[in-house]
């Protein structure tokens, strides 16, 4: 499991990116005081997603506004075609990890 | 309906052809490109795939999910005429594309360098322009761009960013004045500089000196820089000439059509770079170059053809970004003359801020450096002045 930080470390609405000890970044995000966590880099273009707007459960990407569920990782709609990884988070003892998932899940 | 020919084969092609499917058209789709490439997305051109950062796999629009559209691709095929009727679509190869309904979406081409081609004179619009101006830039030496411009600045800074001694010559006082306003082109202008690159602005061109190849750019006030490899950065022209006679209205500014795509002959619908459209959102007519317009005006093109409702229930305003100099620069909206500009994010010298631009009052267009996700924030506040009542 990677070490995020303390769930205040991540503010209502707003994300934060971790890239030590990850292959790839990870964006992990509050909403509501449920944080959820994927892929940082958009899948359509070179963005980071931790940078984009959330509304309700799903991310818009900085760049081309493409959205993405948090909870799926699924992309609404053009320009992005593909999903992005979600991980498991888990707050344990007052800190946040991400446990991350090892291969891109099938998209229904 | 039958068969749709799409004219183009680049972001508002296959967005037109995608778009038909979504909305259950079956029959055939035949999507005519100019170039003998699958789509492929051409913003990294002037950046990363400049930079060869990237390949030409990475530049790929399409997926392999995509093959489920079933598209029937005519590729390295220019369209040269279209029946009267837009009944049929001829090829330069002689092959003629029957169709009931066609989408246009030609896109447009680099304006060039009026006179012969010179060897090491460069634009950039395509992939093949920008893998012949990476080998060019390769042996380092001097570059200078024409036009000051987001293409030109893009190609200046990333030239920079490879040990290129640039320089940037601009015909206008003021870069991008026409586009920002005076007060946020003196901020992006100031780029140049920190950058590292020559600006010299307020000079036309009055040629370019050679002989075998590119030696050097004639200003027009007498002076001469010396140059290996000059970009031409002035612009683009929408490729509509092959339509003369085929009834469709159109004039060297594109296309005519409605905000969703229509023109004047109900089976024909244009979309993307070779349109002059009207603007649901500014209410007027624009052609307007940017990316997200060639996605979202396919979109709406294709339901139009189908005789689907096309339109948003809020008008999307125009947007565009560049990134250039290590600043992701973002605008969306429309900006006129009389517009008041201020700055409601951060502070312009910190090159993090987001500017608001005011129409009576109202918030009718952004500008963020730096600032994705404010960016975000404000652009939903904007209210489009279309919707202005009358004063």
């Amino acid at each position: 499991m990677i070490l995020v930080g303390r769930p205040e470390d991540i503010p209502l609405g707003e994300a934060v990116r971790v890239e030590e000890g990850v292959e790839a970044p990870i964006a992990v995000f509050n909403v509501d005081g449920e944080f959820f966590a994927i892929d940082d880099t958009c899948t359509h273009q070179d963005a980071s997603l931790a940078d984009g707007w959330v509304e309700g459960c799903s991310v818009e990407c900085p760049l081309h506004a493409a959205c993405f569920d948090l909870r799926t990782g699924m992309p609404s709609g053009p320009p992005a075609k593909t999903p992005v990884r979600t991980h498991e988070v888990v707050v344990v003892d007052g800190f946040v990890y991400v446990r991350v998932a090892q291969a891109v899940e099938a998209a229904a | 309906m039958r068969t749709v020919a799409v004219i183009g084969g680049s972001l508002a092609g296959i967005s037109a052809a995608r778009a038909l499917r979504e909305h259950g058209f079956d029959g055939r789709v035949v999507v005519v490109g100019a170039e003998d490439r699958l789509p492929y997305d051409r913003p990294p051109l002037s950046k990363e795939f400049l930079a060869d950062k990237i390949g030409i796999d990475d530049l790929a629009l399409t997926t392999d999910a995509d093959a489920e559209l079933d598209l029937d691709w005519r590729l390295g095929e220019t369209a040269v005429r279209l029946d009267p009727r837009g009944r049929s679509v001829v090829l330069a190869s002689g092959q003629e594309v029957a169709a009931d309904g066609v989408v246009l979406a030609t896109g447009a081409r680099a304006r060039p360098w009026p006179g012969d081609d010179l060897p090491g004179v460069h634009t950039l619009r395509t992939v093949d322009d920008a893998i012949a101006l990476r080998d060019g830039l390769r042996s380092g030496g001097r570059l200078v761009v024409i036009g000051a411009g987001f293409i030109g600045a893009e190609v200046a800074s990333t030239a920079r960013d490879l040990g290129v001694e640039v320089t940037v010559v601009e015909a206008e006082r003021l870069p991008l004045a026409g586009v920002l306003g005076p007060e946020l082109a003196a901020v992006c202008t100031s780029l140049h500089a920190e950058g590292g690159v020559r600006l010299i602005a307020g000079t036309p061109v009055a040629g370019l000196v050679g002989t075998d190849r590119v030696r050097e750019v004639r200003l027009a006030d007498g002076r001469a820089v010396p140059a290996d490899v000059v970009v031409v950065g002035i612009g683009a022209l929408p490729n509509v000439e092959w339509l003369a006679g085929s009834g469709v209205d159109h004039d060297p500014r594109g296309v005519w059509t409605d905000a969703a795509g229509a023109t004047n002959l109900p089976n024909v619908v244009a979309a993307g770079d070779c349109t002059f459209s009207h603007c649901a959102y500014a209410g007027v007519e624009l052609r307007q170059e940017h990316w997200t317009n060639a996605l979202q005006q396919a979109s709406a093109a294709a339901a139009t053809l189908l005789g689907r409702d096309a339109a948003p229930a809020r008008p999307a305003p125009p947007y565009f970004w560049s990134d250039q100099y290590g600043v992701r620069m973002q605008f969306a909206g429309h900006r006129t003359a009389d517009d008041e500009v201020e700055i409601i994010e951060g502070d312009p010298d910190s090159r993090r801020f987001v500017a608001g631009y005011r129409r009576d009052g109202r918030l009718v267009a952004v500008f963020a450096m730096n600032q994705p996700k404010l960016f975000a924030k404000w652009r939903r506040q904007l209210a489009a002045p279309a919707a202005a009542p009358l004063a």
